[in-house]
């Protein structure tokens, strides 16, 4: 879709009537589009041009792109610098908040200060325990957690003012968004806590990964029984697998994910386990866009992020849709610059 | 204890009617406590909290007790401090992600505040954020004196 008020790359969009945030994404969730984002790994390095390089591989691809915030407790680039480049050139980035490296008086000078470079949506996460990561000796924080992180970002958005009740001079403008994992235990109180996440000021979710339809089905009924559906975006998780010693590793060793034996026995027997991987993936997002109440997918294909434009394309959900990438529309820009 | 802990949650019921009857006693001595002077009963106070407290529910002292809202499982117990409720790295076998040999503690919090006549509505409250300066202080008195409309 074109938005014909679409501002030149770096400026941020008009906020419309019932939105909160000046946001891309956040226009293609509220227009009733099926959204698709996906997840950035953040360079190793200080170049620049690392970070235009991945998220150009997306482009044309998805709505929106989630830096990540030290994801699995490894350093990487921050999120916030991640956002900062991203958005200079007008990417719509999902600027992921993690409470396990940071106090409260440094999360909300991040969220003033990822709202100033033009990040649109923040992703209040708690944060794999540092335990998972490269540094395990490290300080774990937690000062907060996603809920109270949730509430902490709404509270300085819709109320002006920091949780010391200092006032701020300009509220960041932003679309709130939170983790869900309706796989781990306990799964019977996945639904009830996702409503306290919405009532915290959750707006969308974006899930772990799904390899279990009929799991996320009950999840999403139940959704709909606590008349939740109207409240949020629900972007269910999705990736490739790389083979089944791959799956059978992750399901080990990444917290809370969720793989069925069929699923490993699939990968097991397929000739090009890879391929098959990218298979299942694109059957899952068609199968995952028919369950009611799922506004669209987020794709995470850590170390196989080349494959992502493939996977959506065979999947179909985008219909035709564009989204932005930067050049898509050049000759609107230069008009727009001119006029 | 852990074992202890466990126990806790398996009677949070009983446990829990148990700490009503002992916060309304408590609340009705605030006349006496105000004479003896908060200040310095919060030492003693807070030692013989953090004994009982410690001994049931491996109680870290955070001074500001939520065990009633979560079931009788303490959530200072969770290493990521979580107080609204279990992240997403719970393992398969209800485990914690970051202490495996561990029963998740808002795992046992669902289970326990299931036992509490309205444990699962108080569990949906979401809790603020932890005020640090209070670790160490008795979680009783500050009640007390909440309850009888006094800043502690």
């Amino acid at each position: 879709m074109i938005f014909e008020d679409e501002p030149v790359p770096g400026y941020p969009l008009p906020i419309l009537p019932g939105h909160t945030s000046p946001g891309r994404f956040e226009r293609v969730l509220r227009a009733g589009q099926f959204a698709v984002t996906t997840e950035m790994a953040p360079p190793d390095s200080a170049d620049p041009e690392e970070v235009y390089h991945r998220a150009r591989i997306f482009d044309g691809y998805v709505d929106a792109i989630n830096a990540t915030d030290g994801s699995g407790a490894n350093c990487h680039m921050s999120s916030v610098a991640v956002c900062a480049l991203l958005t200079r050139v007008g990417y719509a980035p999902v600027m992921q908040i993690s409470c396990r490296d940071k106090n409260r008086i440094a999360i909300q000078g991040d969220i003033l200060g990822g709202a100033a470079m033009g990040v649109c949506n923040i992703l209040c996460l708690t944060g794999d325990g540092v335990q998972a990561g490269d540094h395990p000796q490290a300080l774990p924080v937690f000062d907060l957690d996603s809920m109270s992180l949730l509430e902490t970002a709404r509270t300085m958005r819709d109320e002006h003012r920091f949780l010391s009740g200092r006032k701020l001079t300009y509220a960041p403008r932003v679309l709130l968004g939170a983790a869900e994992n309706p796989f781990a235990l306990p799964v019977e109180w996945r639904a009830e806590r996702l409503a306290k996440k919405i009532a915290a000021g959750a707006q969308f979710i974006q899930t772990q990964y799904c390899y279990d339809v009929p799991l996320l089905k009950a999840f999403m009924r139940r959704i709909g029984d606590l008349g939740l559906l109207e409240k949020v975006f629900i972007l269910v998780g999705v990736g490739p697998l790389r083979s089944a010693k791959a799956a059978e590793w992750m399901r080990t060793h990444v917290p809370g994910l969720h793989i069925p034996d069929a699923i490993i026995a699939r990968m097991a027997g397929a000739a090009d386990a890879a391929r098959e991987g990218r298979n299942l993936c694109v059957e899952l997002i068609q199968e995952i866009r028919t369950v009611p109440g799922v506004s669209g997918i987020h794709v995470m294909a850590y170390r196989q992020e080349d494959s992502v434009p493939e996977i959506i394309q065979r999947s179909g959900v985008l219909g035709g849709r564009i989204p932005w990438y930067p050049g898509r529309d050049p000759q609107r820009n230069s008009d727009r610059l001119a006029s | 204890m852990y074992s202890v802990r466990l126990w806790s949650v398996r009677h949070a019921r009983g446990l829990n009617s148990f700490y009503r009857g002992f916060e309304r006693a408590l609340t009705a001595l605030h006349p006496l406590f105000k004479v003896i002077g908060y200040q310095r009963l919060e030492r003693p106070v807070a030692a013989l909290e953090r004994s009982v407290k410690g001994l049931l529910f491996d109680c870290r002292m955070c001074g500001q007790c939520i065990l009633s809202s979560t079931g009788m499982s303490c959530p200072m117990n969770c290493p990521k401090n979580l107080r609204n409720g279990p992240c997403g790295g719970v393992r398969a076998n209800g485990n914690c992600e970051v202490r495996p040999d561990m029963k998740c503690v808002w795992h046992l919090a669902v289970a326990g505040s299931a036992r509490i006549p309205g444990g699962l509505e108080a569990l949906s409250h979401v809790q603020p954020p932890v005020d640090r300066r209070l670790s160490g202080r008795s979680s009783w008195l500050r009640v007390v004196r909440e309850r009888v409309g006094e800043h502690a």
